[in-house]
C-alpha cells in the first residue's frame, strides 16, 4: 500500500509562503507545504479555494506575488512554464489537454523534443509508449486518434504523457470525476505502483472517501489559505468536510416522496450518435411526478443525446416521446418550453447564458416571444420587471438587471438560470450537471430548489457525473452506458460498486 | 481548335503549371496559418504587396531571387501585424483579415504612386526565364509540358514537400497542428501557443507574398493594380478543398489551374463565339464555391480554427 | 512571460472614449508619416483634406453624396455582423440593386414617379437580398463559410454586370460604351432642395439608419439577431429559430446594400455603368466597424469616411500626395479601432 515513511523521505517539492493576488482578490495567501518522495498528499478544497491557482504557479502559468517553489532542493524559476515540466513534474488536468484529431503517440510526444529538433522519431516513441503501457497497465493504442477514445482511455493518455517524460511528481486534478468506481480503482492501483517506484503524488479532489483511500496526508485549502493539515490516520471524513467549508455542512436531506404519474416518457427511443459520442439505442424512460430520477454514468455515454432530446434540440430518430401520456409530433426547444419542461443546461457559459447580454436579456431568453413580445415589438418594461422578480426571488447577487451576466459568479449565474426555468412551476425539470463548478453554498441552494420542485409534484431528471450526488438525491436511478439505459433502481437498493458495473457497460440486455 | 486538341497540346499543360504556381505558394501559406488555428484573410492584400515588392526590388536593381526574398520579407512583415492583432489580442480574424487586405493593398498602390509618380504604364523587368533542364526538357511533349518552367515553379513544388515534411515529421509541425486542434494541450506542455500561432502566420504570410511575386517575376514581367484579382480568396477555398492537407491542396491547385487554362482555351473554340467571355471568367470563382460546398461536410476542420486562445478569459 | 486579457468590470469614461479617440489620432499619425514620405507637409495635407471635404458648399455636398452609398453598405454590414453573418459581399448586392434599378427604370415600367420609385427601390432591395440569400443558405444548410462565398460572389456578379452592359442592357445610343440606357425622369430620385446637388438617396439613408436602429433595439427580431450573434448555441438552446433569424438578417442586409446601388443609379448617375461603385461594398465594412456596428453611428462613420475620400481626392490634386492615402488611413482606422474597442473591455496583464 502507500508508503508510510513520510518523515524520512526526501523533500521533492516545497512551496514556501506562496501568495497570489488578482486585483482585489487574493487567490493564495501564505501557502506552504512539503511533498516527500513516495508520498501522496491530497489537496482538498471547494471550488475557488485556490487549488488551481496554486498549480498554475507551480507550472509557471502565473507568477506568485510572494513566496517561492523549490523542486528537488533547487529553487524553481518563476513564470517559466517549461521549468517544472523539465524537472520532472507531470500534471493530469481535470479538463484533458489532448488534441482529438491527433494520434495518441503524437499527443504524448508533443513538447518533448525541442521545436528546433529536426525530426520526430515516431517508431521509438511508440515503442517507449508500449513499454510504459505494459508496465503500468495503462492500455491504449498509440496509433489511435484521441477523439475515438473513451474518457477513461484519455486519462490514461494523460498519465502516460507524464510517465513518458519520466515525471517523478504527478499532480492529478480531480482525476476521478469522470471515472466509474472500477476505473477509479484501476487508477489507484496504477498510482500505487508508481508510488512504489518512488513517485510522489499531489491529488486534488473534493471527494472525501477517495482522499481517505489514497492519500497519506491531507491539506485543506479555504479561501486561498491553508487552514489545516492532517495525516489521514488522524482524521475522518466529517472533520475534513467541516474544515473544507469552514463550518458544519448541512446539505439538504431528501425525505421519502410518493411517486405520481409519468409526466414524460420515452418509448424505444433511438438517436444517432454524433462523431465519437454514442446516441441512444432504443431506451425507455419514465419521469414521474414527485420523483427525482438520477442518471448515473461516465460522461460521453449518451447523456448529451438524452439531454438534447429532452431539451428539444433533437427529435427521436425512432420511438416516441410522450408528455403526460401523449405522443408528440413536432419537437423543438420552444415546444419543450411550451410543454412545461424546465431545462438547466450542462454548460452555463456556452448554452445557458449570453455573456454580453444583461440580466434582463438573459432572463427572458426562453419566453421573450410568448410573454414579452407584442406584434413583433419588445416589451422591455415588462422584461425588466420579470428580471427584477427573479433577482429577488432567487437571491441573485448583482448590481441590477442592467449588469452584463459575464460579470456574475458561477453560482449567481446558475441562480438566474434556475429562476428563469423554474418560474411558472414547470412540470418536468431537466437538470444536467446543475452544480458543476459551484461552491458548496450554491450547490446546496440548487439541490434544495430541486427538492422543493419535487415536493410540489414536478418530475426531475438529474444528470450528473458525481455518483455521490446522484445517490443522495435520487428516488430512482438509471445508469447509462454507450447509449443504453439500465433498469430503474429504487433508492437504497444499489451499492456504488454495483452501479459501477452498470457504468462500465455490464449487465445490459444487448438485444436493444 | 477543338476540345480534344486542348488536352493533347503541351502548351496547355505548361500553362497549368504556370497558373498553379502562385496558387501553390499562397495556398501553402494559408494552410500553415489555418493549421495553427488562424484564418488569414489578409491573403489577397499580402499577395498584392508581394507582387509589388518583388517587382520593385528587381526594378531597383536586385537580382530576381533578391526580389523573391524582398517579397517574402514584406509578406512576413504584414503577417507580423496580422498575427499581433489576431493572436495575443484575439481580435476577430475576419475583421483583421479584411482590414489587412485593405491596408496591404492601399499601401502597395500608394507606394507605387510615390515611387513611380510620372509613369503611365509600369516599367518592365527581366523576369525569370524557363529553366533548361538537361535531358528532361528535351523529352518530346513532356519536356515542353512539364519541364519548361521557371525555377520559381519548381520551388513551389519543393515548398509543398517541405511544408508536408515539417507538419508531419517534425516536433515543430506537431506543435503547429496541435495549436490548431487544441491550444490547451500545447500550453500544458509549456509551449507558447501565442508564439507558435504568430510564427505560423508570419511564415505563412511570407509564402503568400511569394505567390504574389510569382505573378510579377515569373508569369509576367510587370506590375498591374488588378493583378491578383481574387486569387487569394481562391486559395482559401483551395485549403478547404484540400482538407487542410498539403498534398491534397496541391492537387486542388493543379485541378483548378487545369480548369482555368482550359476555359482560356475554350474561349478560342467555336463555343467561345457563342458564350459570352464573362461566363468563362466566372468559372474559377464558381468552381471555388462549388469546391467549398462539396467539401464542407467531409473535411476535418482544425478544431481551434478561428478560436482565440486566452488563458485569462473563459 | 505570458500576456493575458482580463475583463474590466466597469470601464471608466476615459477608457471608453479615450481609446477610440486614440485610435483615430493614431490613424492621422500614420497618414501624416506617409504624407511626409511622399513629400507632403502633413499639416498642409490634412488642411487640404479638410478643405476638400468641407471647404465649400460644393465640397460639403460632394461629401454628403459620397456618404450616401456608404450609409447603406455600412448599415448592411453592421446588421449582418451584429448577427455574426460575415457579409463581405455588399459590393455584389449593391450591383444587384443597381442592375434592378436599370432594368426597371429605363422604361420597362411607365409609371408615375410616386409609384415607380418605391417599386424600383423595393425590387432593388429584393434583388440584393436574394444575392445574399444564396451564401446564407449555404452557411446554414451546409456550413460553408460565408466570408469566402460572399467574396467570390463579388467577382462573379461584377462579371455578370459586365456581360449585361455589353449585352442585354447595353445602351444602343451609347456609342459602344458599356453602359445602360439612361433612366426615365420618373425613375430618378429628386433633389432634396431644388438647386442643391443632393438627392433623396441621402435622406433615405438617414431613414434607413433610424429604421435599423429601431429594429435592433425595439423589436423581437432585433433581440433574436443580437442573441444569435452573441452566442448561437445559447440562442438555439433557448428556442430562438437560429436558421430563420440568419436568413432574415441576410435579407435585410442584402436589401440595404442594394439600396446603395439604387441610390447611386437613380440618384447620382442616372445610368448603370461598371464603375458606379469604387468599392463602396468593401468600404462599408470599415464604416460599420468604425461605427461599432451601431446603426446611428454608421451615419457619422460614413460621413467621416466620405470626407476623407473626398478630401483626399482634392488634396491629391493640390499636393501631389497619392489619393490612396485615404484608403490607408481607413484601413488603419479599422484595425486600430477594433483594437481600441477590445482594450475598452479588457486590460492587458502580464503574469
Amino acid at each position: 500500500m502507500t508508503t508510510q515513511d513520510q518523515g524520512a523521505g526526501q523533500v521533492v517539492l516545497r512551496l514556501s509562503h506562496i501568495t497570489k493576488r488578482f486585483g482585489p482578490v487574493t487567490a493564495n495567501e501564505d501557502v506552504s507545504f512539503d511533498l516527500h518522495r513516495g508520498e501522496v498528499i491530497a489537496l482538498l478544497g471547494e471550488n475557488g479555494a485556490g487549488k488551481t491557482t496554486l498549480m498554475n504557479i507551480l507550472f509557471g502559468q502565473y507568477t506568485a506575488d510572494e513566496g517561492e517553489v523549490e523542486l528537488f532542493g533547487a529553487p524553481l524559476p518563476p513564470g517559466n512554464p517549461r521549468a517544472a515540466l523539465d524537472r520532472g513534474v507531470g500534471m493530469v488536468h481535470q479538463h484533458f489537454t489532448l488534441a482529438d484529431n491527433l494520434r495518441v503517440w503524437e499527443n504524448v510526444v508533443l513538447g518533448v523534443d525541442a521545436l528546433s529538433a529536426p525530426a520526430l522519431n515516431a517508431r521509438a516513441a511508440k515503442a517507449k509508449l508500449r513499454e510504459l503501457s505494459a508496465r503500468f497497465h495503462l492500455h491504449v493504442d498509440p496509433d489511435a486518434k484521441v477523439g475515438r477514445l473513451t474518457v477513461g482511455e484519455r486519462q490514461r493518455v494523460e498519465i502516460l504523457k507524464a510517465l513518458y517524460r519520466d515525471a517523478r511528481i504527478l499532480i492529478l486534478d480531480e482525476p476521478t470525476a469522470v471515472l466509474t468506481p472500477q476505473e477509479t480503482d484501476a487508477l489507484f492501483a496504477t498510482l500505487r505502483e508508481a508510488i512504489g517506484l518512488g513517485m510522489s503524488v499531489v491529488f486534488i479532489s473534493h471527494k472525501l472517501h477517495e482522499v481517505m483511500a489514497i492519500a497519506d496526508r491531507v491539506l485543506v485549502l479555504r479561501h486561498g489559505k491553508l487552514v489545516a493539515e492532517r495525516a489521514v490516520g488522524d482524521t475522518n471524513r466529517e472533520e475534513l468536510a467541516a474544515l473544507m467549508v469552514g463550518a458544519e455542512v448541512s446539505a439538504p436531506e431528501p425525505s421519502e416522496g410518493a411517486a405520481g404519474a409519468a409526466l414524460l416518457s420515452l418509448r424505444a427511443v433511438r438517436l444517432a450518435g454524433e462523431g465519437t459520442t454514442p446516441g441512444l439505442k432504443g431506451i425507455d424512460l419514465d419521469l414521474r411526478a414527485g420523483q427525482i430520477t438520477g442518471l448515473a454514468g461516465v460522461s460521453g455515454n449518451g447523456q448529451a443525446a438524452l439531454s438534447d432530446l429532452i431539451s428539444g434540440l433533437r427529435a427521436p430518430d425512432e420511438g416516441v416521446l410522450e408528455i403526460a401520456g401523449e405522443a408528440l409530433r413536432t419537437w423543438s426547444p420552444r415546444a419543450a418550453v411550451g410543454h412545461g419542461i424546465a431545462r438547466i443546461p450542462e454548460d452555463r457559459h456556452k448554452t445557458g447564458t449570453i455573456a454580453d447580454f444583461d440580466l434582463t436579456e438573459n432572463a427572458i431568453l426562453e419566453r421573450y416571444k410568448s410573454e414579452f413580445s407584442r406584434g413583433g415589438w419588445m416589451d422591455w418594461r415588462g422584461a425588466r420587471a420579470f428580471a427584477e422578480g427573479l433577482i429577488k426571488g432567487y437571491d441573485v447577487r448583482c448590481h441590477g438587471p442592467e449588469q452584463r451576466i459575464r460579470l456574475l459568479s458561477g453560482g449567481n449565474m446558475q441562480k438566474l438560470i434556475l429562476g428563469r426555468v423554474l418560474e411558472g412551476a414547470p412540470k418536468v425539470i431537466l437538470a444536467n450537471q446543475p452544480v458543476r463548478g459551484l461552491d458548496i453554498g450554491a450547490v446546496n441552494y440548487v439541490h434544495s430548489q430541486l427538492l422543493e420542485a419535487r415536493a410540489r409534484g414536478a418530475a426531475v431528471l438529474l444528470i450528473s457525473e458525481d455518483l455521490d450526488e446522484i445517490m443522495r438525491l435520487s428516488d430512482v436511478i438509471h445508469v447509462i452506458s454507450e447509449g443504453r439505459l439500465s433498469p430503474a433502481f429504487a433508492r437504497g437498493t444499489m451499492r456504488p460498486e454495483e452501479l459501477g458495473q452498470w457504468m462500465a457497460g455490464k449487465g445490459y440486455d444487448d438485444a436493444a | 481548335m477543338d476540345l480534344f486538341d486542348i488536352f493533347v497540346s503541351a502548351s496547355f499543360w505548361a500553362a497549368v503549371l504556370r497558373i498553379a504556381s502562385p496558387l501553390i505558394f499562397a495556398t501553402m501559406g494559408e494552410l500553415i496559418c489555418e493549421r495553427a488555428g488562424v484564418l488569414n484573410l489578409g491573403i489577397e492584400g499580402i499577395m498584392v504587396a508581394g507582387a509589388f515588392a518583388g517587382w520593385i526590388a528587381v526594378w531597383a536593381g536586385l537580382p530576381l531571387w533578391g526580389g523573391v526574398a524582398v517579397a517574402m520579407l514584406t509578406g512576413m512583415g504584414l503577417g507580423l501585424v496580422h498575427s499581433v492583432l489576431s493572436v495575443p489580442f484575439g481580435l476577430s480574424q475576419h475583421v483583421v483579415g479584411v482590414g489587412m487586405t485593405l491596408l496591404a493593398t492601399s499601401l502597395t498602390f500608394y507606394t507605387y504612386r510615390v515611387v513611380l509618380p510620372e509613369v503611365s504604364s509600369p516599367p518592365k523587368i527581366e523576369a525569370f526565364q524557363p529553366l533548361d533542364i538537361p535531358g528532361l526538357s528535351q523529352i518530346p511533349f513532356l519536356g515542353e509540358a512539364l519541364f519548361s518552367q521557371t525555377a520559381l515553379t519548381y520551388a513551389g513544388f519543393v515548398v509543398v514537400a517541405l511544408v508536408a515534411w515539417v507538419l508531419y515529421r517534425t516536433p515543430l509541425g506537431l506543435a503547429v497542428r496541435a495549436a490548431g486542434e487544441s491550444p490547451a494541450a500545447v500550453a500544458a506542455q509549456g509551449l507558447s501557443v501565442t508564439g507558435i500561432r504568430m510564427g505560423a502566420v508570419i511564415v505563412g504570410s511570407g509564402l503568400m507574398a511569394v505567390g504574389g511575386a510569382f505573378l510579377t517575376l515569373s508569369a509576367f514581367d510587370s506590375f498591374f493594380f488588378e493583378m491578383v484579382n481574387g486569387r487569394g480568396w481562391i486559395c482559401i477555398a483551395l485549403v478547404v478543398f484540400g482538407a487542410w492537407k498539403p498534398g491534397k491542396a496541391l492537387l486542388g491547385a493543379l485541378l483548378f489551374a487545369a480548369f482555368d487554362a482550359f476555359q482560356i482555351r475554350l474561349q478560342q473554340t467555336p463555343m467561345g463565339q457563342v458564350v459570352p467571355y464573362q461566363v468563362f471568367l466566372m468559372m474559377p470563382y464558381v468552381l471555388s464555391i462549388l469546391a467549398l460546398v462539396v467539401m464542407s461536410r467531409r473535411a476535418e476542420v482544425p478544431k481551434a480554427l478561428m478560436v482565440p486562445f486566452n488563458k485569462g478569459e473563459r | 512571460m505570458t500576456m493575458r486579457l482580463e475583463p474590466i468590470e466597469a470601464p471608466g469614461l476615459a477608457r471608453r472614449a479615450g481609446l477610440p479617440a486614440l485610435a483615430i489620432a493614431g490613424t492621422f499619425v500614420i497618414g501624416a508619416l506617409l504624407a511626409m514620405i511622399a513629400g507632403g507637409n502633413p499639416f498642409s495635407v490634412f488642411g487640404l483634406i479638410l478643405k476638400g471635404a468641407f471647404g465649400s458648399k460644393f465640397a460639403v455636398l460632394e461629401t454628403l453624396n459620397r456618404a450616401t452609398p456608404l450609409i447603406f453598405t455600412g448599415l448592411a454590414v453592421a446588421v449582418a455582423f451584429r448577427a455574426k453573418l460575415w457579409n463581405i459581399g455588399a459590393e455584389a448586392q449593391l450591383y444587384a440593386g443597381a442592375v434592378m434599378t436599370a432594368v426597371l427604370g429605363t422604361g420597362a415600367l411607365a409609371w408615375p414617379s410616386w409609384a415607380l420609385l418605391p417599386m424600383v427601390g423595393l425590387a432593388a432591395m429584393l434583388a440584393g437580398a436574394l444575392v445574399l440569400l444564396v451564401p446564407a443558405i449555404l452557411k446554414v444548410r451546409l456550413g460553408v463559410d460565408e466570408v469566402v462565398t460572399t467574396l467570390l460572389f463579388n467577382f462573379i456578379f461584377l462579371l455578370f454586370v459586365g456581360y449585361l452592359l455589353e449585352g442585354p442592357l447595353k445602351d444602343p445610343m451609347g456609342m459602344g460604351w458599356p453602359k445602360s440606357a439612361r433612366l426615365i425622369p420618373e425613375a430618378r430620385l429628386p433633389r432634396i432642395i431644388e438647386g442643391l446637388r443632393l438627392h433623396w438617396g441621402f435622406a433615405l439613408g438617414l431613414i434607413a439608419a433610424v429604421t435599423v436602429w429601431v429594429i435592433e433595439r425595439r423589436t423581437t427580431l432585433g433581440y433574436e439577431m443580437r442573441a444569435v450573434g452573441q452566442n448561437v448555441d445559447a440562442a438555439r438552446f433557448a428556442g430562438i429559430p437560429v436558421t430563420a433569424v440568419i436568413l432574415k438578417t441576410a435579407l435585410i442586409s442584402g436589401g440595404l446594400a442594394a439600396l446603395a446601388g439604387f441610390s447611386e443609379v437613380a440618384g447620382m448617375k442616372g445610368a448603370l455603368t461598371k464603375d458606379i461603385s469604387p468599392g463602396f461594398g468593401y468600404t462599408g465594412i470599415v464604416v460599420a466597424m468604425l461605427a461599432l456596428l451601431n446603426p446611428l453611428g454608421v451615419v457619422l462613420a460614413a460621413l467621416f469616411v466620405a470626407a476623407i475620400f473626398v478630401g483626399a481626392d482634392s488634396m491629391s490634386r493640390a499636393a501631389g500626395v497619392p489619393t490612396y492615402l485615404a484608403d490607408i488611413m481607413l484601413a488603419s482606422a479599422l484595425l486600430l479601432m477594433v483594437l481600441a474597442i477590445l482594450l475598452t473591455k479588457f486590460r492587458v496583464r502580464r503574469d
